[in-house]
């Protein structure tokens, strides 16, 4: 048996070879759903983990009030807001929140220059709880301080990739940047945190919350966004939902009224990411199966021609005494060794278009490609060769002889 | 006991209402080394007994015992492995594996009793020297010409030592010198001790053999035997 299955097998690659381009072609259906799981596996499986990571280091026990105004609202020029007093209110009445910081965006411009330097980033004007509710704290300098904010001090503290943006020197303590027409001393630089999906997490500069709001004019419209952390023993469900009736009620929202905020965890974003590339690897499983699919009908298609063409061939193995699974471990052998072929160029293609894809857009996590799939990849084009090749193999396996020979 | 017993065959053809008799109550037996020709005009049959007896074919009825073994009751593998142990199988049109050179040609049927390439090849140079083509072992098919072909194709059915070889005109697409150096090669092989039937409608390869069966539609019209041994041709 053994010699058999090495001969059936030395004669598929030859018959393989020796229709190359027919070959090729057969393959490309399995080569373009491997190819194309393999890309969507390896970038989001780089961005699965990496975004985990990111958001496990975000803490999952801080939660982000924004407002939100649904848009059909927006068309009618009406604006959900979020008012400091409202954070006033939280503060004063909410229970289980550890620290707790207003954000107020820069709404004009988020320009910042440095000597001949300008450059653009996320200004956010926010407090010292900042870097508890964050996790995010100063390699360099000190944070913002109390009093800084009483007294609206015109200082900030600034990520890594300001730094590098505005060329400004490797301690940057104490330089002095424009903000806004306004000078801003340098205090503290933040540790640095990396990306998320291409995003900078060091593009930002922090100001003193009440600074910022001097810089905006018309404090009638001011919107802000609020971050928390909870306090240890707090349930996160409790305290969403506690928010929820502090804040519909301060915002005198009737019953039939939808919120006109949006309080987020860190887990939800997660969830959601979680959703997306679930999603995604849904779509792409279908849009796979379907090309293989269609692979192994092109394959059964090509080892059907194959089997005609070489009926005569079958015949003479059989007059000199072939069996029935001879003849059939070489056409399903060929068929293995088709769709296989196929799987490892489609592996092949697959990392090498992941790589290009996650090297492309700067920041985004490298392309990784988990054992698994490897051998999910091969096992089902492996499956589909063996599933499509079984019919024209055992088509030529159980020809007659006699009628094989005559074939013209 | 005879190698070939074989009694009362027919075979029939059906073709829409009429029924085609190619074999119509065939009793014969061939003993070992025997030297047969079917004779007999075309479509007398003769092919039609030749593949019978060379288990591509099975008979409508009728009995057929090979080497004491009732054919009848075989199914399809086990009459692979009589066709590849018993019986060397000669064909007017060669039927070499195209995409294998003549070594590989000679080597396939050993492939199918599991036997290694050391031994397969050493096994297949030699039937392939028997028939004097130990210098074109690594030519394809179609870089032979017709009687090197032939040749291999005897080397082919030589290389498992089968108790009969069997020719379906295997000089049929071969000018007259080269049938006389292949006809020779059969009378080499039938002095080594061979079983040989061959089909032909030649009467020059005819007179080689020691038993000639004259078949006419579909039965057997005359047996007779040549004593004093094969005659040699006039071509
Ligand atoms: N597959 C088939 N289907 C129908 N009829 C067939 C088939 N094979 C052979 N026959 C018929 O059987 C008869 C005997 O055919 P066979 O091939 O045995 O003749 P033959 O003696 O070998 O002739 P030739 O010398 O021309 O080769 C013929 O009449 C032929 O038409
Ligand atoms: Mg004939």
């Amino acid at each position: 048996m053994f010699f058999a299955l090495f001969e059936s097998a030395r004669s598929a690659l030859a018959s393989i070879y020796a229709h190359g381009l027919r070959s090729f072609l057969t393959t490309l259906g399995i080569v373009i759903g491997v190819a194309s799981v393999i890309a969507v596996v390896s970038v989001t499986q780089g961005m699965s983990s990496f975004i985990g990571d990111t958001f496990a280091s975000l803490g999952t026990n801080s939660l982000t009030i924004q407002s939100y105004t649904p848009f059909e609202d927006q068309m009618k020029g009406i604006r959900a807001r979020l008012t400091p007093e409202d954070l006033e209110m939280i503060e004063r009445r909410a229970e289980g929140i550890a620290s707790i910081t207003p954000i107020l965006y820069a709404n004009r411009s988020s320009q910042i220059k440095y000597g001949s330097q300008t450059a653009f980033s996320q200004i956010m004007g926010t407090t010292y709880a900042y870097q508890d509710v964050a996790q995010s704290y100063t390699q360099i300098g000190r944070f913002l301080a109390q009093t800084d904010n009483l007294t609206r001090r015109r200082i900030a503290v600034i990520g890594e990739k300001v730094r590098e943006n505005l060329s400004l020197p490797e301690n940057p303590v104490n330089e002095y940047v424009e903000i806004g027409g306004e000078w801003f001393k340098i205090v503290g630089m933040l540790e640095e945190r990396g990306d998320i999906m291409g995003f900078s997490q060091d593009d930002i500069v922090l100001v003193p919350y009440a600074t910022m709001v001097s810089l905006q004019g018309n404090q009638t419209r001011t919107d802000i966004q609020i971050q928390l952390s909870l306090s240890d023993s707090a349930d996160i469900e409790d305290v969403s939902r506690q928010l929820t009736t502090l804040l519909r009620n301060a915002h005198d929202l009737r019953s039939d009224e939808d919120d006109d905020f949006r309080i987020q965890t860190a887990e939800q974003l997660m969830e959601e990411f979680d959703q997306i590339i679930g999603m995604v690897t849904v779509v792409i499983g279908g849009i796979v199966s379907i090309s293989l699919l269609v692979g192994g009908i092109g394959i059964m298609n090509i080892m059907l021609v194959s089997v005609t063409e070489r009926t005569r061939e079958i015949g003479i193995c059989k007059a000199i005494g072939a069996k029935r699974h001879h003849i059939l471990m070489q056409f399903l052998i060929e068929a293995l060794l088709l769709s296989l072929l196929g799987g490892i160029i489609g592996l092949a293609i697959g990392f090498g278009l992941g790589t290009l894809i996650s090297n492309t857009i700067p920041g985004f996590p490298s392309a990784s490609i988990p054992l698994w799939s490897i051998a999910l990849a091969l096992g089902f084009s492996g499956f589909v060769g063996v599933l499509f090749g079984i019919l024209p193999a055992a088509k030529a396996a159980n020809l007659d002889p006699i009628d094989a020979l005559r074939y013209e | 006991m005879a190698l070939i017993e074989i009694k009362r065959i027919t075979k029939f053809y059906e073709m829409g209402s009429q029924v085609v008799k190619a074999l119509d109550g065939i009793d014969i037996d061939v003993k070992k080394n025997d030297y047969l020709a079917f004779i007999g005009s075309s479509g007398s049959g003769k092919s039609t007994m030749l593949n019978i007896l060379g288990c591509l074919d099975k008979p409508t009825t009728g009995e057929y015992h090979l080497n004491g073994k009732n054919v009848e009751a075989l199914e399809q593998n086990e009459l692979s492995e009589i066709r590849n142990r018993e019986i060397g199988f000669i064909f007017q049109s060669f039927n070499l594996l195209p995409r294998a050179n003549a070594l590989g040609n000679v080597m396939q049927p050993l492939i199918y009793r599991n036997i290694g390439f050391r031994k397969r090849k050493e096994m297949a140079m030699r039937a392939l020297q028997r028939v004097g083509l130990g210098d074109r072992v690594d030519h394809l098919p179609n870089q032979l010409s017709g009687g090197q072909r032939q040749r291999v194709a005897i080397a082919r059915a030589l290389v498992t030592s089968p108790s009969i070889l069997l020719a379906d005109e295997p000089t049929g697409n071969l000018d007259s010198r080269t049938t006389i150096e292949i006809m020779q090669l059969f009378d080499e092989l039938h002095a080594e001790g061979h079983t040989l039937i061959v089909v032909t409608h030649e009467d020059e390869i005819a007179q080689h053999c020691h038993r000639v069966v004259e078949m006419k539609d579909g039965k057997i019209f005359n047996d007779s035997t040549v004593t004093g041994g094969s005659a040699k041709v006039t071509a």
